[in-house]
């Protein structure tokens, strides 16, 4: 068996637990609401989103139940969703010359802009991972809060400040949040799928 | 001068010269430099102080933590518009004479970097830069090139006249103009284009 | 964020009524391997608080890779931990390699072990000849070290080109094979590097300052250690057994049999000593690899290098890196570039417990603690 079918096997064993896991979560949380989101690629690494009522609990529980154990908060990761238009076919019943017929037509569809927090967890005690959690603002623009898992991990500190310098989302309970990379009275987010740099006059290659 | 009754001469143990020359000699083999790293152009740096391509051999060995003891800063990685001005601020703070080799295609021009909204496309915005080296990174002994061209430009300064150097002209600027941080970008003045000298000189 | 005048104020009822100094180490500064920070707040040489400032390298790779095809970003990849620049390729091309499920031929495999743990040699061996410099040994150790790396970057010169930036993995395999007597130097080299090794130990480990000033100096607690996500030999020298070569067993490591050096007391000669016994290993790894390799291809037929366009999902691949782990985060959306391309870096996270390994020691016990965590700016900003 080749090395990276090996580590799907591996990643596809936590994936059948990964059920496993939002029951495990939910039999103690039971108002959290959470949601397990696919991936298309074969690394078959699927994550779950966390809301935010419950995240840093739920969080303390990842790290501290005896069968879970995920004491150690490998990497966080900002990533930015703005708005996108997709085109959609849907079925519209129309009435032509009298008659009611089902035609399709193609339509526009936003979807939901907004930021994102990815974690992805491992336990040293116990060996196992990686567990990815997800954490999305409301939108883009004025509600960009999300409660900061520093507290659960010290390892999130740099990382979830370096998010809020460069994507702007306000880590609430982080115990000092500022920039980290770019200089202080900086102003932009520029990971944001938006950002404009200046013209800094010289030729662009 | 003559090279050939020069040479003759100093068969018998008779070394003439002019002033100039043994003024331009002391100084292009003592050239201190700064120990000023950036990024990875500074690990060829190290490497080329280091017992196989043996910087010591033309007198500059001897790298100096202060700027206030070196003569030469080697600009040896991507110039961030953060560090910008830290790196201006150490230039200032060198005497004169002093001279910048850019190491390097970051800081030449930024280099594979020079897309990135926190990186100063050049030193030379900001720096006038006196040996360019290119490389990413530069191998060792293209460091020791560029510092024999600088040894040789030393060497060819003349004292008087309108093509003095910096150091011995009043009206050359004194201090370089630092660059401040913006709320989007750095602000404040770059340096003039005839600031630059001419690395062929 | 506590200020300079609030800790004043707060020690205020100090029997002696210190000042406070604060002072910034950085970012030019001859201990600090690079454009790094500090802003330490001093009572006499006592260090009371410490602020690591980054940003100075922030040369945005994330950014950058975003425009870039998979493949352009691979010379990215040299520069991030620019000493080290094999294994950054093999993080990156194995996190592509699960994001596309690319087989890699076995040769392939065995000849990214070989140039990874020739990687990590020299990556250990600098880290010493540094650390020592900053003990006070300045100059010596360095160039013994160097020497050693020069001849293993003779070995890489000859593999791929370059000495330092080798590009050299693709997604599949290698970009080119062996050449000719390749082997057979690198086994002359690997053979020499032992005796190289007793040398420096006989040298070094054994000395009285260095063990006066490294003893007990800069203790990292293993619980801390887990929390702080520190990885690497400053976590193993805590004493967790935690080597990703053993736990994802990624690439061929299982077949090789190598032990783990942990440390008992998470000080900065634990640190140094760690290292010093992971090379003896890499050392093993090492003969075991160059004499077991196999004939045959170098990479996948099957592996698309340009216009490669994953379909749309992530993943993530982490390596144990000579500094610790080492992960690439990608997100495809379907197209050529990819979609967010995030860097897991190291050195950033190994500093997060710099202010707890240097509260109540003197300033140059900071500059080796600083020594013994082994950082490279161009991770630690990226």
């Amino acid at each position: 068996m080749t090395s990276s079918a090996r580590a799907c096997l591996k990643t596809r064993l936590l994936m059948q637990t990964l059920e496993q896991i939002k029951d495990r979560i939910t039999a103690s949380f039971p108002d959290a609401r959470l949601e397990i989101i696919a991936n298309g690629s074969p690394a078959n690494q699927p994550s779950l989103l966390l809301d935010h009522a419950h995240a840093r609990q739920i969080a303390r529980f990842l790290r501290d139940d005896p069968a879970l154990r995920f004491d150690y908060a490998s990497n966080v990761t900002g990533v930015d969703w703005p708005e996108k238009i997709v085109k959609e076919k849907i079925k519209v019943k129309k009435i032509i010359d009298g008659v009611e017929k089902e035609m399709e037509e193609v339509s526009d569809r936003k979807t939901s802009a907004f930021l994102e927090s990815v974690y992805h967890l491992y336990s040293m005690t116990l060996g196992h991972g990686p567990l990815v959690i997800r954490l999305r603002t409301v939108n883009r623009g004025d509600d960009v809060a999300l409660p900061s898992l520093t507290p659960v991990w010290r390892s999130c500190e740099f990382q979830e400040r370096e998010i809020f310098d460069l994507f702007g989302i306000q880590f609430q309970g982080h115990p000092d949040l500022r920039r980290i990379l770019m200089w202080d009275n900086f102003v932009d987010h520029p990971m944001r799928k938006d950002y404009v740099p200046t013209d800094s006059g010289e030729v662009a290659l | 001068m003559d090279p050939e009754p020069q040479i003759d001469l100093s068969k018998q143990g008779v070394v003439l010269t002019t002033v100039e020359g043994l003024y331009n000699w002391g100084r292009k083999n003592s050239v201190w430099p700064l120990q000023f790293g950036l990024a990875c152009c500074a690990i060829e740096m190290i490497a080329a102080s280091m017992a196989r391509f043996d910087m010591a051999r033309f007198g500059a060995e001897v790298f100096r933590p202060s700027p206030r003891q070196a003569d030469l800063m080697i600009v040896s990685g991507t110039v961030t518009k953060k560090m910008a001005p830290q790196v201006v601020r150490l230039f200032n703070q060198m005497p004169e004479p002093k001279y910048v080799i850019a190491m390097g295609a970051c800081a030449i021009c930024g280099g594979p970097f020079r897309d990135g909204y926190n990186v100063l496309q050049g030193i030379d915005l900001y720096l006038p830069v006196d040996v360019y080296i290119p490389g990413c990174p530069p191998r060792p002994e293209a460091l020791l090139e560029g510092l024999m061209n600088l040894q040789q430009k030393i060497a060819s300064q003349r004292l008087t006249g309108p093509a003095r150097p910096r150091h011995l002209r009043q009206s050359a600027p004194g201090e370089f103009t630092v660059p401040q941080f913006g709320s989007h970008d750095l602000v404040g003045p770059r340096l003039p284009k005839d600031q630059t000298p001419d690395a062929n000189s | 964020m506590m200020a300079v005048s609030d800790l004043q104020t707060s020690r205020a009822g100090d029997s002696a009524g210190h000042d406070l100094l604060e002072v910034s180490m950085g970012p030019h500064h001859p201990s600090t391997h690079g454009v790094f920070r500090m802003n330490v707040v001093l009572d006499g040489e006592t260090v009371v608080k410490l602020s690591p400032v980054f940003g100075y390298l922030h040369r945005n790779h994330e950014k950058i890779a975003e425009k870039n095809s998979y493949l352009a970003s691979i010379p990215y990849t040299d520069r991030l931990d620019y000493i080290c620049s094999m294994t950054n390729n093999w993080a990156y091309v194995l996190s592509v390699e699960k994001l596309t499920g690319l087989a890699v031929p076995e040769r392939a495999e065995y000849i990214r072990v070989i140039v990874g743990e020739l990687t990590r040699l020299f990556n250990h061996a600098c880290l010493a000849g540094f650390l020592l410099q900053d003990m006070g040994a300045l100059g010596t150790p360095l160039m013994y070290a160097f020497r050693e790396r020069e001849k293993i970057l003779d070995l890489f010169e000859s593999l791929s080109g370059a000495r330092m930036m080798c590009n050299y993995m693709r997604f599949g395999g290698c970009r080119c094979d062996l050449p000719d007597g390749w082997l057979e130097q690198a086994a002359k080299t690997v053979a020499n590097f032992d005796s190289f090794l007793d040398h420096f130990e006989a040298l070094l480990t054994g000395n009285e300052i260095i063990r006066a000033r490294s003893d007990g100096v800069g203790v990292l607690p293993a619980a801390l250690a887990i929390n702080a996500g520190v990885t690497g030999p400053g976590l193993r020298a805590s004493g967790v057994n935690y080597d990703i070569r053993k736990v994802d067993k990624y690439g061929i490591y299982s077949r090789f049999d190598f032990r783990v050096p942990l440390g008992e007391r998470g000080d900065v000669f634990d640190r140094y000593m760690v290292r010093i016994l992971e090379m003896r290993q890499s050392l093993k790894i090492l003969e075991a690899a160059m004499r077991d390799i196999p004939a045959g291809a170098i990479i996948d037929p099957k592996a698309k290098l340009r216009n490669l366009r994953p379909k749309a999902g992530e993943a993530y691949g982490r390596i144990e890196g000579p500094k610790g782990e080492l992960g690439f985060y990608l997100i495809s959306d379907g197209s050529a570039t990819p979609y967010r391309f995030r860097i897991r870096p190291p050195s950033l996270i190994n500093l997060t417990v710099l202010e707890d390994m240097c509260l109540g020691h003197t300033i140059a016990d900071v500059v080796i603690i600083l020594g013994s965590i082994d950082i490279v700016l161009g991770e630690v900003d990226r």
